[in-house]
């Protein structure tokens, strides 16, 4: 299958190894990737901040330049939800019939990560070998917008060396919503300190998720205290293997 | 202890300190956040053992929809069948259009009798007109009746809470403010000393008071009913000892048939109280000779609804049965606590409710005081869009600001505008990643993450690291990687 990656832009910029193992999987499962160089940003940022008006036509951009892939995979909860909720009524405020015609032929055809390979592929061991002990840390947009339910677990169960650890409070929020990190930052340190602290108590080195956006706020916490625990994409953890570990 | 223990607590949206600023202080009381996540933690997990038993609990949350969309699409109407139906049992109905209106038509009502006191059920509504307030200062004096109201009122403090309204203290703290206030001193922190001294106080005065104020949990439209649902049993003292009985309902509180009331008590203590019914189910039909009182009112407030009523996407916010389950369920209420929302109504809800029903000319932090988490959509036995909605808000916010002058000084909006025109060109999006790097490589050197950081994103490094920028973006990897 011809997959089209929409990396997303804060993984492009700050999480490269990420986008380099979704590619790494998905190749190793014999699928060709392509990665379409206009793509920038799905808008969500400033969506969610309130700047609809400028997300606008970020999400038009996103639905034209991937309006012939056949399949789009997408290493983001976060972005998926915003494409798959709001598009639809960005392109209904703004009386743009084009975007929501593009937008209805394109959404059955846009997938997570997690969700491309369980639901889309059908597969849940990609042959990946990861030694480690891991949690699972449930990304809200993954949790409720996507419902992606076990699928992730499905797939860490399936991976060779892997040590699964439950966390406690599971569907509980790590604080970070985005520009809500900054702006009630100090709400946001105590969501995340409740969250850290669950992550601790499993005595996990790594932890894992869909989003890089909650990983990255819980190792901005975990690395300030010299925690000991790593944070990695699930698509880092399914890219490991015997002669090329994550 | 917190910076704003032993101040009193003023729960006014146009004065309110912003979200964060509140929340603050508040996040530095540990006795708060120890009583607040013990509450929500219980009422969370009752709630969900007796969600979990309902086989038909999403079509019951789809129904609960339906109907209260059927009475919001339809407002007008119910209204005048409900005053109609109301009336012609018995009962009298007041129009207000605004907080001084609905307080001064009660007052009146009051004068009309000489009523002198009056016993309260607990009732938001009455909070958020700052009913006790206004009537204490035309010497009226108002008892609250429901334990945590109680509280509240001799503590000298204000509601956290929609259901739960005390929720933010404990027996110990409840027992001090018994103990000093009702000349108790020997007073046990039991549980049952505490509500037998609550008794004892209350007894009194629902034999002697001959008026009583109430809120409603549901107008009936088709019977005219006003429907009360409460767990103590006080609710039922004020509502069949009193001779004057009035209700201050907000208009959105009608629902249109009796057999609506099947979907909605299913729903509602389930998701408020974790209880599969109330102890407490009262459905006054208007006057009833030798039963309750003989003249009851209804006081039908609008307060800023009507104008909620416009926006095609904040008007869901209306279809609120005022479960409270949202505020359990909420990581950020979790934290902060009920009054950092500077509002009686806290919470999700609240973050939503305040701003609107202020016209978004105050409150204004309130939409953003949420992490977009969802877990109040998920939880809302009417289906309120809470993140739709909180996201629509902050849009109306930003919309204001952008006819400011000073919204050209604006940090956060420089940052967005600057963004939106990265995002918009490939190119210039790839010379940003690049300039960033070489910004970073001037004053960063090595692997080092990041432990400050100038402006907004220093909030981030006050408390978390962040890593630095990758030598290499993913979009120039997979260029390199073709030309291999």
């Amino acid at each position: 299958m011809r997959i089209a990656l929409f990396i997303t832009c804060y993984n492009d910029t700050l999480f490269p190894r990420t986008g380099q193992s979704v590619v790494r999987v998905l190749e190793r499962l014999g699928h060709t990737v392509e990665f379409p160089l206009e793509q920038t940003c799905c808008g969500q940022m400033h969506f969610n901040t309130g700047y609809r008006r400028e997300a606008y036509p970020l999400a038009k951009r996103f639905v034209e330049t991937f309006a012939d892939a056949e399949a789009v995979c997408i290493p983001s909860s976060s972005c998926v939800a915003m494409i798959r909720e709001y598009y639809p009524a960005l392109a209904h405020e703004n009386k743009d019939a084009e975007m929501a015609a593009g937008v209805q032929r394109m959404l059955p055809r846009v997938f997570e990560f997690s969700e491309l390979l369980v639901d889309r592929l059908g597969v849940t061991d990609v042959g990946a070998y990861f030694p480690h002990r891991v949690t699972y840390h449930a990304s809200c947009h993954g949790l409720r917008s996507l419902h992606l339910g076990d699928k992730p677990l499905q797939l860490l169960r399936a991976v060779r060396g892997l040590e699964l650890v439950p966390l406690e409070n599971v569907e509980q929020c790590c604080g970070f919503g985005g520009t809500f990190a900054v702006k009630n930052a100090d709400v946001s340190a105590a969501m995340l300190t409740e969250k850290t602290r669950a992550v601790l108590n499993t005595r996990a080195e790594v932890c894992t998720a869909c989003d890089n956006s909650c990983l990255m706020h819980m190792q901005g916490m975990l690395h300030r205290q010299f925690a000991g625990v790593r944070t990695l994409h699930i698509a880092e953890v399914l890219a490991g293997a015997e002669d090329a570990p994550a | 202890m917190s910076p704003r223990a032993g101040q009193l607590v003023q729960l006014n949206p146009k004065t309110a300190p912003p979200f964060p600023e509140a929340a603050k202080a508040d996040l530095r009381d540990t006795q708060l956040r120890r009583n607040v996540a013990r509450a929500t933690d219980t009422i969370q997990r009752k709630r969900g053992a007796l969600v979990a038993e309902k086989t038909d609990w999403q079509a019951l949350r789809d129904a609960g929809a339906a109907i209260r969309h059927e009475a919001l699409a339809n407002l007008d109407r119910y209204l005048l069948q409900f005053e109609e139906s109301f009336q012609a049992a018995g009962g009298t109905v007041h129009w207000a259009a605004n907080a001084a209106e609905a307080n001064r038509i009660v007052l009146g009502i009051l004068r009309e009798r000489d009523a002198r006191e009056v016993i309260k059920i607990k009732s938001m509504t009455t909070a958020e007109i700052g009913l006790n307030e206004f009537l204490e200062q035309h010497n009226v004096a108002a008892y609250e009746t429901d334990l945590a109201e109680l509280i509240l009122q001799l503590g000298k403090d204000q509601p956290s809470h929609i259901v739960v309204p005390a929720l933010h203290k404990n027996r110990q703290q409840v027992r001090d403010i018994f103990a000093r206030t009702m000349g108790l001193p020997e007073l046990s922190d039991d549980p049952e000393a505490l509500t037998a001294a609550a008794r004892q106080y209350l007894r009194e005065k629902f034999l002697r008071v001959k008026t009583a104020i109430c809120g409603a949990n549901f107008l009936i439209a088709e019977t005219g009913a006003v429907t009360i649902v409460e767990s103590e049993g006080n609710g039922r003292m004020c509502l069949t000892l009193p001779e004057t009985l009035i209700a201050v309902v907000g208009i959105e509180k009608v629902i249109p048939r009796f057999a609506d009331l099947e979907v909605l008590l299913q729903t509602l203590p389930r998701s408020a109280t974790g209880e599969r019914m109330n102890p407490y189910n009262s459905i006054w039909s208007g006057v009833v000779p030798g039963d309750g009182p003989k003249d009851m009112h209804v006081v039908l407030l609008d307060n800023g609804r009507t104008r909620v009523l416009r926006d095609a996407i904040g008007r869901q916010t209306l279809q609120c049965i005022r479960c409270g389950a949202c505020q359990n369920a909420c990581p950020v209420y979790r934290q902060s606590g009920g009054h950092a929302y500077g509002s009686v109504y806290a919470g999700p809800i609240g973050a939503i409710l305040t701003p609107q029903l202020e016209d978004m000319r105050h409150a204004q932090s309130l939409p953003f005081a949420s992490s977009l988490c969802g877990a109040c959509y998920e939880v809302c036995p009417v289906k309120i869009n809470i993140p739709e909605v909180l996201v629509h808000l902050r849009s109306r916010v930003v919309d204001r600001g952008r006819r400011k002058l000073s919204s050209l000084f604006d940090q956060e909006r420089a940052g967005m505008m600057m963004m939106a025109a990265i995002f918009a060109n490939r190119r210039r999006y790839e010379a940003a990643q690049r300039l960033a790097r070489t910004g970073q490589s001037t004053i960063h050197h090595g692997d080092a993450w990041y432990h400050w950081l100038p402006g907004m994103a220093g909030r981030w490094t006050e408390t978390r690291d962040l890593a630095p920028l990758p030598q290499q973006t993913f979009r120039e990897w997979w260029q390199q990687r073709g030309q291999q």
